[in-house]
């Protein structure tokens, strides 16, 4: 078994639809090495989305286990989990989703916020993190005055704001154009060279050809593994 | 980064919602303090009647089959010298008494010549009814002692007489005998007739043995062209108790006693502590009364902010679900949502306060009401606006903090 800093074992998520039980995940075993960048690709209903959910910390195994970086994490309570996220983990969405009332600046802020910095440390902080993904000179708009791309990357300072190793992109270009888009994942491979793991769902293999390794799903189950470092259990 | 700047965004909707809470505080403390005011006088005026005291005051008695038609008719109602003498005589608890006969009669001062409400009474008086001496002295016992005609003007009295202080020494003629006028004391005046003061229709003092001695019992009157005659020994005796605990009791034994020795109920008995505590407990009914009246505003208040907090946890449910995925715990979302909604309800509270005192201004202004503004009713709404932001925004802080992230953050 490889050191993977992200590791599911044997993982099940099981939704309840009425009288039908759905398997959304249906005992997936895989082990994400530190470092590494990956695709998690599949057609809608793969499991794809619900597999990034478990690695984010925001939703719960039914069965098997999940194992963040040495930890058993299948268990733990919502504060425990909420903690995690708050200083583990980074997240980047499809629709940004940046808080349209609150400022650049503010946005980027958010999760040094609940992790109880002060408010000066925390201001240069944003401002460091907004220079290194070329916003400095958009820290006091709001998101709706921003372009898709630039609203990307306030979304990618954000995620980084609290410094963690590993990164969840959940199809970080899927509301962009190819240009744009390109640009955002060229700052993601950076951001993977600088070591972080970044873990991206998408369906458009251009998207995907960017990621070293490439996690093929079907109907809550790996079809294939894609890379040149790509192990399973 | 909390509910603040999400307020300040919609200030419009924000203030919409805390004007519940601003009428209801507002109606409180406007509506505290005009009760406050009504009673403030009355309670103020049955206060300066002295709360140990008892006023026993003479009353005409209507006798059945006798009108004052019958020429020459002798009325005999009141209380007398022996009912005092009495009072003063069997009661432990009765510490002093003052009796007053009241006769009108016509008097002159050099050239002023004018009918005068003349009292005649003992020193004890002016220690029952206390009131600043503006010049000379008042009557003391050595004054009945040696039966000297001796005179003290009230305030009321020595403006009818243009009296001052250089009047003092001079003589009075109180119908055909002279005094000499001695002081002159100051006079309470009541604006509202509910309640009697003692002195607020006296012009003159003059010791009660003179006056018994000088005009008698008997009181001529002329009405509607045939004469009236009454005749009364006393028209008020005030009564000092020793300790306020006993003047209740007291008062009851010397209504049994005065009972005993009276064929009608020719007196009345008022025990300023007595009206006291009815007024007092007229104004607590007042109180509470317009106290639940507010309260209910105030709940309408609360209600409008938890619906408008709970439109807007739905309408959030998306910023609640990035605040959630980036790490905030279920209990920052609930003090996120309960600050938003204690900032508007303090807000509210403040705005209200501020309406609060507006009011009762204007009312005083405008209508001439007498209010008060209490800091209690003040302190009282600024406690219950916090209660209701905790109360109230309790439960939609709780929703917000409850919603399922992933769900939250896949709504559009």
């Amino acid at each position: 078994m490889s050191k993977g800093i992200l590791r599911l074992e044997n993982a099940c998520k099981i939704y309840h639809m009425g009288r039908q039980d759905v398997k959304a995940l249906a005992g997936v075993s895989i082990s994400f090495r530190s470092g590494s960048f990956w695709a998690i690709m599949g057609p809608s209903g793969s499991g794809k989305s619900t597999a990034m959910n478990i690695l984010g910390c925001l939703d719960r195994l039914s069965s098997g286990r999940y194992i963040l970086e040495g930890r058993d994490v299948s268990a733990l309570d919502d504060d425990t989990l909420s903690d995690l996220r708050l200083k583990r983990l980074g997240f980047i969405f499809q629709s940004f989703n940046l808080i349209p009332q609150l400022t650049v600046q503010r946005n980027i802020e958010m999760p040094l916020y609940y992790l109880g910095w002060e408010v000066t440390r925390s201001t240069s902080r944003a401002r460091e993190l907004a220079e290194k993904v070329g916003l400095e000179s958009r820290l006091n708009h709001r998101p709706a005055e921003l372009s898709g791309g630039e609203m990307q990357r306030v979304a990618i300072a954000r995620a980084l704001a609290n410094d963690p190793q590993i990164l969840l992109a959940d199809e970080p270009t899927g509301n962009l154009d190819t240009v744009t888009g390109n640009q955002i994942m060229g700052l993601l491979l950076d951001l993977n060279q600088q070591g972080k793991t970044v873990i991206m769902v998408t369906h458009e293999p251009d998207i995907a050809a960017f990621a070293g390794q490439r996690l093929y799903m079907r109907d809550g189950a790996i079809e294939r593994i894609e890379g040149e470092t790509g192990e399973t259990i | 980064m909390l509910g603040i700047e999400n307020l300040l965004l919609h200030k419009l909707r924000s203030f919409l919602t805390m004007l519940g809470i601003v009428f209801g505080v507002g109606s409180v403390i406007a509506m505290l303090s005009v009760g406050e005011g009504a009673s403030k006088d009355a309670l103020e005026q049955i206060r300066k009647l002295g709360s140990e005291n008892i006023i026993i005051t003479s009353v005409k008695t209507m006798d059945e089959g006798t009108g004052t038609t019958t020429p020459n008719f002798l009325r005999i109602y009141g209380l007398t010298y022996e009912d005092h003498a009495r009072i003063t005589g069997t009661f432990k608890t009765v510490k002093q008494t003052a009796p007053a006969k009241l006769i009108r009669k016509e008097a002159r001062l050099k050239e002023r010549a004018m009918e005068l409400r003349v009292v005649g009474t003992t020193p004890e008086w002016f220690d029952l009814v206390k009131r600043p001496v503006i010049a000379g002295r008042v009557i003391v016992p050595s004054d009945e002692d040696n039966q000297s005609p001796v005179a003290v003007l009230t305030e009321f009295g020595a403006r009818k007489l243009l009296a001052a202080e250089n009047t003092i020494g001079q003589a009075l003629r109180i119908g055909g005998d002279y005094f000499e006028v001695i002081g002159i004391v100051k006079s309470e005046s009541s604006e509202t007739g509910s309640i009697q003061i003692p002195d607020q229709e006296i012009d003159v003092y003059i010791p009660l043995n003179l006056a018994r001695i000088y005009f008698g019992d008997t009181i001529f009157r002329m009405v509607s062209g045939s004469f009236e005659r009454e005749r009364v020994e006393l028209h008020q005796i005030i009564v000092r108790i020793e300790g306020t605990k006993n003047v209740e009791s007291t008062a009851l034994a010397i209504e049994e006693m005065l009972k005993r020795f009276h064929k009608k109920k020719d007196y009345a008995l008022y025990v300023p502590l007595t009206l006291l505590r009815q007024a007092e407990a007229t104004k607590r009914t007042f109180n509470i009364v317009l106290g639940s009246i507010a309260c209910i505003s105030l709940l309408v208040g609360g209600i409008g902010i938890m619906n408008i907090m709970l439109a807007t946890v739905t309408e959030r449910i998306r910023e609640i679900g990035i605040r959630r995925a980036i790490g905030a715990k279920r209990k920052q979302i609930i003090s996120q949502f309960l600050i938003e909604t204690l900032v508007l309800s303090i807000a509210g509270g403040i705005i209200g306060i501020g309406m609060g005192i507006l009011i009762p201004l204007l009312i005083t202004c405008f209508a001439g009401m007498p209010t008060v503004i209490t800091p209690g009713s003040i302190m009282l709404s600024l406690i219950i606006s916090i209660g209701i932001g905790v109360i109230f925004g309790l439960y939609p802080a709780v929703r917000a903090a409850n919603v399922d992230p992933i769900v939250a953050l896949r709504h559009e």
